[in-house]
């Protein structure tokens, strides 16, 4: 069975696409989903709906580009990638726009950019890029090398500042460490390392809103009118969905606009207040999906570069999902991150289809990559 | 796993710690979603119910909704209270953005005066900041209409139609119907105290004086609700329920508004009061004190000026004269001390005694004068009360003594509140020695007894009271307490309210009624009574007895001279009359501030309000129900 699917014979047209079925199959599920829930909270707009879908047209198109290119062309691009985002990090820092109280973009004219995008993919790439140079598991010295790679960029977008995209990048490097085998008792130095670090991060790092949103987590009734309001009418509208849902349209909490955010960061309630409880594990099931696609593919890699980065894209996206839906639900600090593929818009969208497009090179295109 | 140092890369070898490492990350993540889940079914499953409460504790509102307020007629079904629609501009300070912007653009278009705006901010700073504050009442049409053209530019004021109280008579019922006003502090913590707090959520007006206030509680009704649908700007998308409120109830007085207007005629030019009651129940036919004000002026806030100037006249308007004046009774109690001497025998009615103008006790230096100054000869009771002989008074007070008096006037009703159906009343003062010693720390003097025997001294009523009085002396000691309110509509249909009575004044012999009852007759139509050129030619016959007042005391050897003394210092005149003499339907008493003796003042007055009684209503329409 898995033998006759690597015959170059016997490639369905798919695969001469490039394209994986059933990721893509899993992607515009849930992209659809995504359209019903934005057309929901955003009180029926139809200009919502139809941005969104420009939106997603541009991103599908770039997916499929990138998963055109040979997963080798990426290995040896890698360090590339990372320099130049590195250097735009820098450039952010110096003379970038500030929105929302962040300096995360940068003004090119035409338009506005946000390097970090560029970094979520350029880190795995560039820590699969050098880890896979040596031998697994990788060597302590190795690992130290591949923590100086990761703590630039992560500090970078941890100063400009935006929490959510700096610890997804964070995660996403450290899901190549692990991946390639670090040994668990290093782990739990890291680990040990890190609780360490926390005061550090509070007391030197974290700005004042950064910190208010830790407090208001742990306490979100303190100030129910102010910092809290987000969480707990959050937590309205998903506990007051119960069971089955209010149905869709029909949810009270984002009908009569109780909840912010509704149709970005925060849609995961809006979802969870018209779906209810199975509608969640519906749409867990269908993350879940995408997920367990994305390991097969990684596993299937026959090279280390491949599999480190498909690994570490899939669960990186994994942690998306993860950090979304608690910190919706209440059990994480209100950081940045929208539900991927169901929220509407943001660049992160592109980024995000992109690195499947790269999943999908690497999972099509194994033939082309010599040993 | 020690490291090996091997060049050749072990493919196979890194395929099994990735896939290992693979299987322990998946597993990682569904120890994750076990957290995720068990949380959301926490949420949505465990705690499903409190956060529906919560979900709908957002989006549901309950709204009071404020009852109509209880009409009011008189006896005739003249309507004395109403409701009428008015428009109020009310600004939400919570959704406006710029306060003072919004102020002062209204201002320039709905032309809101200094004082509307002074006002406004001193309400803004007592309210709450969700709850609506009025910025302009009683807008024209064209105001409303210019508003709402321009309301899209206001968001957070809008025009609200409200029923208000009118008095369509204006200051002829003011004193008896009171008003209502705005709720204000000292209001709110009483209906918190007496736990009206709900029911009054969406009433802005209070019975603030008279009927208005004593019948607040059948007059307001019941609160109802509005069960609504709000975003998270408060403004409402549906009405989910509505549970209409329950309307005052509408009241009949006993007041016959003709009546009342004839006497504000009467009394133009005085201060005084008029007091009709119909003796065989009680009901009030009519309660006017003069001058009076517009009740109007109060219910949408009277202006500070206005309110000034009423406060700080001299005539004192606010005072109702009727319940609350309080004035020696003079001569109008001779009656009652002549019923009580002949009930204790002190006197029969055939004493006769000589008056000279003047009476002396021994060993007191000062006399008591006649205000005959040559005295009225020799009189017996009746001549006494018709000629209103003062010596023949104080004799009889001297001998019943103030213990004995004090105690049958109270009997009448003297110092004590009449129980009438208004909180405005004074409980005018019945001297004793106990009050004496109580009040002013001195023993009762022989000569204090003297001048309680011609209604002096220390001694004070109300015009109501000595209604009151007389109605007990003409039903021969049957006593029923004053009332305004005469009944209600229950679906329509009239309910008269039954008559208060009180315990009867029995008498000892009670053929003597009859004999202070005869002498009231002769006050009025016999040969030297002192109201006989009041009623002269009456088609009707009444009795009755006058009063004179004295406001300062006058040394003994002077003389009263009206025209050498200030206003304020002249005599009061008193009147107490009923009629017909037979068949009693009407006790008038009137009492007049400084305007000098009761038969050429006060007795006339009686004599218009009898007149127009008897000529212009039919007599059966008063009669006991």
């Amino acid at each position: 069975m898995l033998r006759s699917k690597l015959d170059p014979n016997k490639r369905s047209i798919w695969q001469k696409m490039h394209i994986d079925l059933p990721l893509l199959l899993g992607l515009l599920t849930l992209m659809g989903v995504g359209l019903f829930v934005i057309y929901s909270a955003g009180g029926r707009d139809w200009d919502l709906i139809e941005r969104q879908l420009i939106r997603l047209a541009l991103a599908l198109t770039v997916m499929l580009a990138v998963a055109q290119v040979p997963p080798l062309a990426y290995r040896r691009l890698s360090v590339h990638f990372y320099v130049v985002g590195i250097l735009m990090l820098v450039a952010v820092l110096v003379m970038g726009t500030v929105g929302k109280g962040a300096q995360r973009w940068l003004d090119l004219g035409f338009m506005r950019f946000q390097p970090s995008e560029i970094m979520k993919l350029a880190v795995p790439m560039m820590m699969a890029w050098y880890i896979s140079r040596f031998n697994l598991p990788p060597r302590l010295l190795h690992i130290i090398g591949g923590f100086l790679l990761l703590v630039a960029p992560t500090l970078l977008i941890a100063k400009q500042p935006d929490l959510g995209t700096s610890l997804l990048i964070a995660s996403s490097g450290l899901f190549v460490l692990f991946l390639a085998g670090m040994s668990w008792k290093l782990i739990g130095s890291v680990a040990i390392l890190g609780s360490a670090f926390a005061p550090v991060m509070w007391f030197f790092l974290m700005k004042d809103y950064q910190k208010q949103r830790v407090l208001t987590f742990l306490n979100p009734e303190s100030d129910p009118l102010g910092s809290g309001y987000h969480i707990i009418q959050s937590k309205i509208a998903i506990g007051s969905g119960g069971f089955s849902g209010k149905g869709w349209l029909h949810g009270t909490q984002s009908q009569l606009e109780f909840l912010p955010e509704r149709h970005t960061d925060f849609i995961f309630a809006v979802f969870s207040e018209e779906f209810g409880f199975t509608g969640i594990l519906l749409l867990l099931v269908l993350y879940c999906f995408i997920i367990v696609r994305g390991m097969i593919i990684a596993t299937r890699a026959q090279e280390a570069y491949s599999k480190l980065l498909a690994g570490s894209l899939t669960l990186t996206f994994f942690v998306y999902v993860f950090v979304n839906m608690g910190m919706v639900s209440g059990i994480l600090p209100v950081v940045g991150v929208p539900l991927p593929l169901v929220s509407y818009g943001g660049t992160s969208m592109v980024t995000l289809l992109a690195g499947f497009g790269m999943l999908m090179a690497i999972g099509t295109q194994r033939r082309l990559l010599s040993r | 796993m020690p490291p090996k140092r091997i060049t050749i890369r072990d493919h196979s070898a890194e395929a099994n710690l990735f896939a290992r490492r693979t299987v322990i990350t998946l597993l990682g993540i569904v120890g994750l979603l076990c957290v995720l889940i068990s949380n959301l079914y926490y949420l949505q499953v465990t705690r499903f119910q409190d956060y529906q409460t919560r979900s709908n504790g957002n989006r549901i509102k309950v709204l009071p909704v404020a009852p109509n307020r209880g009409l009011i007629y008189d006896r005739n079904g003249e309507l004395l209270a109403e409701n009428r629609p008015s428009f109020t501009l009310e600004v939400v300070p919570e959704q406006v953005e710029d306060l003072n912007q919004t102020l002062s653009e209204l201002a320039a278009l709905l032309q809101i005066s200094d004082e509307d705006l002074e006002d406004f901010r001193q309400e803004l700073k007592s309210q709450r900041r969700f709850k609506p504050v009025a910025l302009k009442s009683r807008l024209s049409h064209e105001e409303v209409a210019l508003f709402s053209a321009n309301q899209h530019k206001y968001p957070g004021v809008s025009v609200e139609a409200r029923l208000t109280r009118y008095y369509p008579y204006g200051e002829t019922l003011t004193h008896m119907l009171g008003y209502v006003a705005k709720i204000n502090k000292k209001d709110l913590q009483k209906l918190v105290e007496a736990g009206q707090e709900d029911n009054y959520a969406a009433t802005y007006n209070i019975g603030k004086q008279g009927v208005e206030k004593f019948h607040e509680d059948r007059l307001h009704g019941q609160v109802g609700y509005q069960e609504v649908e709000v975003n998270n700007q408060g403004r409402i998308i549906r009405t989910l329920e509505f549970q209409p409120p329950t309307p005052g109830e509408d009241i009949i007085l006993n007041v016959d508004v003709k009546l009342q207007r004839v006497i504000q005629g009467l009394m133009q030019g005085y201060r005084g009061s008029v007091v009709v009651i119909d003796p065989n129940n009680g009901a009030v036919l009519a309660l006017y004190s003069n001058p009076s004000y517009d009740p109007n002026l109060f219910v949408h806030g009277i202006s500070s000026k206005d309110y000034r100037r009423l406060l700080q006249s001299p005539d004192r308007p606010l005072i109702n004269r009727a319940t609350q004046g309080q004035y020696p009774p003079a001569s109008t109690v001779k009656p009652h001390l002549a019923l009580l001497g002949l009930d204790e025998e002190v006197i029969t009615p055939q004493t006769r005694m000589f008056d000279r103008g003047t009476y002396r006790l021994k060993n007191v230096e000062r006399p008591w004068r006649d205000w005959k100054k040559w005295g009225h000869g020799w009189v017996d009771v009746t001549k006494s009360i018709e000629v209103s002989c003062d010596t023949f008074f104080y004799d009889l007070a001297y001998r019943l003594g103030i213990d004995s008096i004090s105690e049958m006037m109270v009997k009448f009703g003297f110092g004590d509140y009449t129980g009438i159906d208004l909180y405005e009343e004074s409980d005018g003062n019945m001297p004793s020695r106990g009050w004496k010693r109580a009040k002013h720390n001195q023993p009762w003097y022989i000569g204090d007894t003297i001048s309680v025997g011609i209604g002096q001294s220390y001694w004070t009523t109300t015009p109501l009271q000595l209604a009151k009085s007389v109605t007990v002396l003409v039903n021969h000691g049957t006593r029923y307490v004053p009332q305004l309110m005469r009944g209600r509509y229950v679906d329509g249909e009239i309910q008269l309210n039954a008559p208060r009575e009180l315990s009867p004044l029995v008498l000892k012999h009670p053929q003597n009624w009859d004999v202070v009852l005869d002498a009231m007759y002769g006050t009025v139509n016999r040969e030297h009574g002192t109201a006989r050129k009041a009623f002269k030619d009456t088609k009707y016959i009444s009795a009755g007895k006058t009063g004179t007042a004295q406001v300062i005391s006058i040394a003994e050897d002077e003389e009263y001279d009206a025209e050498k003394i200030a206003e304020h210092h002249r005599d009061n005149a008193m009147y107490i009359g009923y009629a017909p003499y037979d068949n009693p339907q009407i006790v008038v008493t009137v009492a007049m501030e400084n305007a000098g003796g009761g038969s050429s003042q006060a007795a006339p007055i009686a004599r218009k309000v009898m007149d127009y009684f008897f000529e212009n209503q039919p007599v059966e329409s008063y009669a006991a129900q």
